[in-house]
């Protein structure tokens, strides 16, 4: 088995599952007052503590969630509302088109359902915002713009965004920018008070934590108004029970994200390399998605076009041999459409169906590259007899 | 539990790759997992055939919904095989529903299923498979593949006559029959045995709601679903002497033999209730008549597929002439590509646009479209 889809999940760590099963065994509510109650909520604080150093946040700017998506939602509804509520002028919202679905359709449901303005900035080949495209829009009328927002590093082809530059630019005009760090976190040097940005999206599962804790990196100045309401939990803008193992759990993976993220961005990068590497000999017209330049993608991140052929039957002819990896889009009812984040990047829509994602992780070895540099040439080959249906 | 399905099926003589069509219905589920069990190596497909897919069913209709997606990755998820969705539905809309609405518009009564079979999943669907590695597609049909030690397949009809489906497959060539995998085409077994199959399996799908009628018309409305198309165009309804007795809107919406929703306000002459007996789109005309004038003695249909050779000279054969009809004894004979078909006695209600399917016993000999029909009192034809 060739496990290449880390960026889908990545395998818990050991030390995540201990501390998890740990604290399942455990009562106690984080907001009793009681002996059990302070068990939990000491276990909650130095677990926010310890995300919080990992991110270099405050522990108070941690809002803790069910996720990523959660966070995302959050982020985007909650500052449009909180914003708008300031002044009724603040309906525009700024979002680069390469966003993760979590985020892409949170913006267009304000669209759709809460009078706001969408407006997509602009993006070069590798998926990229210039801090140039984010001014000029801004200064086209600051005062209605509510909020921005461009993820740290895109999930699909690994591109990074200035993300400094982007927030510079924002706080210029005052309006706060959002990113999503789910996909930099563990890979990328992600130190929140350093990126200027007012909120900031990461995510337990895919940094060796468990499924279902997220949080926002919010900060202290913010107050978004909550999507869920309830026992006023988390600085009020995240009501519910906290998930105490879950929490406990995630902060081990963020302690140990943080770090081994350089050894990471330079063993599993290699690994990465070598798969690039590997793909382009045995398949030359392969098209490497995203940015090229070792310091512009994630260094987990590998994406592919294979011209003439469905991504979904690569996927198939390789499942088959035990390599697991992604076309990389989302689907529609388990149909394959064609990626938002490469039809932005202006990838010929027939060209688009043919994409795989390999994402590495810290559990990749050499014999996972190895297997993909035998499968892939006869892979493409049957695909593309299959054709284009 | 009366059944006696197989628990452990001997291992086939070759174990092949083999891309199961998933429905998200019970039949394709259990026949997957037969094939499965059988020691091939199964991956299941759904065919998304609409291109905007409802997200539930409201009833025993369809097979295209998100939840049928959902339950066909559920059956696989439990037998234990990889499971994918191909969007098939620009091939389905330009290869079976346009040609529904066409054959419909041109007078004709199609019948999709027949179509979908021959152009989707023994066409588009298995070349795919095919150039993908695989051997054979496998669906829930209830038909049987006989093959001989020199190679040559027969297709003949289910072990169980009251669920064989032989026919919406008779337009099936050599090359298609010998990728054909029909794992339920042996069961002698009534639909709630299936069920039960199902259920000892894990098959959440046991308990689900037959399937029936037109898969892509969700609310049963054919009428409704050829209006919103070819538009409403009034026309006249009449009598066999050509004396106008009622009006339409849209002469694509009747079937040969149909009696109900004719709304003619003045009855016939001798009481007695009429038929459509004719559709003539070219002036927009539905001619009706009493049942005595649906008897039709002969016929002819075009575009013949033969399972194996095409016969030589006239024979003899059983015939069935629409997907849940009975048989009756034709002669045939193929004159100039042409099937010229004679029925010993006479059978009613014969629409163009449906397959005519030849049997000999069991075994399908080949189908055609029929063309024109010949009536026992007066010819009407097309």
């Amino acid at each position: 088995m060739a496990y290449l889809d880390h960026a889908a999940t990545t395998p818990m760590l050991p030390e995540a599952v201990e501390v998890m099963t740990a604290q399942l065994a455990v009562t106690g509510n984080a907001s009793s007052l009681h002996a059990a109650g302070r068990r939990a909520r000491r276990t909650v604080e130095e677990s926010r503590e310890t995300l919080a150093e990992s991110l270099g946040a405050r522990p108070s700017e941690v809002v803790l969630t069910s996720g990523g998506t959660e966070a995302d939602n959050l982020a985007v509804k909650g500052l449009y509302w909180s914003r708008r509520d300031a002044d009724p002028a603040r309906t525009r919202v700024l979002a680069s088109p390469v966003e993760h679905h979590a985020v892409l359709d949170a913006v267009h449901w304000l669209g759709e359902h809460e009078g706001a303005t969408v407006e997509y900035l602009p993006v070069d080949t590798y998926g990229r915002v210039h801090p140039d495209a984010l001014r000029e829009a801004i200064s086209r009328n600051p005062d209605d713009v509510a909020l921005a927002t461009v993820m740290w590093a895109n999930n699909e082809i690994g591109t990074i965004q200035p993300v400094r530059e982007l927030a510079d630019v924002a706080a210029e005009f005052g309006v706060p920018l959002h990113a999503d760090a789910v996909q930099a976190y563990g890979q990328l040097p992600v130190d929140f008070a350093a990126s200027g940005l007012a909120a900031m999206t990461v995510s337990g599962h895919k940094i060796g934590g468990p499924y279902g804790i997220g949080a926002l990196l919010l900060g202290r100045e913010y107050t978004p108004v909550p999507v869920l309401h309830g026992g006023g939990q988390e600085r009020h803008v995240r009501s519910g029970t906290l998930d105490v193992p879950a929490v406990a759990a995630f902060a081990v993976a963020g302690r140990l994200a943080a770090e081994h993220q350089e050894w990471f961005a330079r063993e599993i990068g290699g690994l990465r390399d070598d798969l690039v590497e590997a793909v382009r000999a045995a398949v030359p017209e392969a098209i490497l998605g995203g940015d090229p330049a070792p310091g512009g993608r994630l260094p987990a991140n590998a994406h592919f076009t294979f011209p003439g052929c469905e991504g979904d039957s690569l996927l198939l002819l390789l499942d088959a041999q035990g390599i697991e990896c992604s076309t990389g889009s989302a689907c529609t009812a388990g149909v394959a459409q064609p990626s938002h984040v490469l039809l932005a990047t202006g990838t010929d829509p027939d060209l688009a169906r043919g994409t795989l994602r390999f994402s590495l992780g810290h559990t990749s070895t050499p014999a996972d590259v190895e297997a993909v540099a035998r499968a892939i040439a006869p892979a493409v080959e049957r695909a593309r007899t299959a054709g284009l249906t | 539990m009366t059944s006696q399905t197989p628990q452990s099926a001997p291992a086939p003589a070759r174990p092949l790759r083999v891309l199961a069509a998933m429905s998200g219905g019970v039949d394709s589920a259990v026949a997957a997992a037969r094939a499965a069990e059988a020691g091939h190596d199964v991956t299941g497909v759904h065919l998304a055939l609409s291109a905007n897919p409802q997200s539930f069913r409201t009833g025993a209709r369809g097979c295209c919904t998100i939840e049928d997606s959902r339950d066909a990755r559920r059956a696989a998820d439990v037998i234990g095989i990889p499971f994918y969705v191909w969007d098939l539905a620009e091939r389905f809309r330009e290869d079976v529903v346009d040609d529904f609405v066409a054959e419909y518009e041109a007078g004709r009564t199609p019948n999709p299923c027949l179509r979908c079979n021959e152009k989707i999943k023994f066409a588009a669907l298995l070349d795919k498979a095919l150039a993908l590695g695989f051997d054979a597609v496998a669906t829930g049909h209830y038909a049987k593949v006989i093959e001989h030690p020199d190679g040559t397949r027969e297709l003949h009809r289910a072990s169980d006559m009251a669920k064989d489906q032989s026919y919406v497959l008779g337009v099936l060539d050599d090359r298609q029959l010998a990728h054909a995998l029909f794992p339920l085409g042996d069961t002698v077994t009534t639909k709630d045995e299936i069920r039960a199959e199902a259920e000892r399996r894990g098959l959440a799908v046991a308990k689900k709601p037959d399937s029936h009628d037109i898969c892509f018309i969700a609310d049963g409305d054919t009428q409704g679903f050829l209006a919103d198309r070819l538009g409403r165009a009034e026309g006249d309804i009449v009598d066999e002497s050509g004396d106008k007795v009622g009006t339409h809107e849209g002469a694509y919406g009747f079937t040969i033999g149909q009696r109900k929703g004719l709304r003619i306000g003045t009855p016939a002459s001798d009481g007695k209730p009429r038929y459509v007996l004719d559709i003539s789109p070219v002036n927009n005309t539905v001619t009706v008549g009493p049942v005595g004038s649906l008897d039709v003695t002969a016929l002819t249909a075009i575009k013949p597929r033969w399972c194996g050779t095409a016969p030589s000279g006239p024979g003899t054969y059983t015939a069935q002439l629409r997907a849940h009809g009975g048989e009756t004894t034709v002669t045939a004979e193929l004159v100039d590509g042409t099937l010229e078909v004679s029925f010993e006695e006479p059978v009613r209600g014969v629409a163009p646009g449906q397959a005519i399917v030849l049997y000999d016993g069991t075994r399908v000999v080949g189908s055609a479209t029929i063309a024109t029909t010949t009536r026992a009192k007066t010819a009407a034809a097309q």
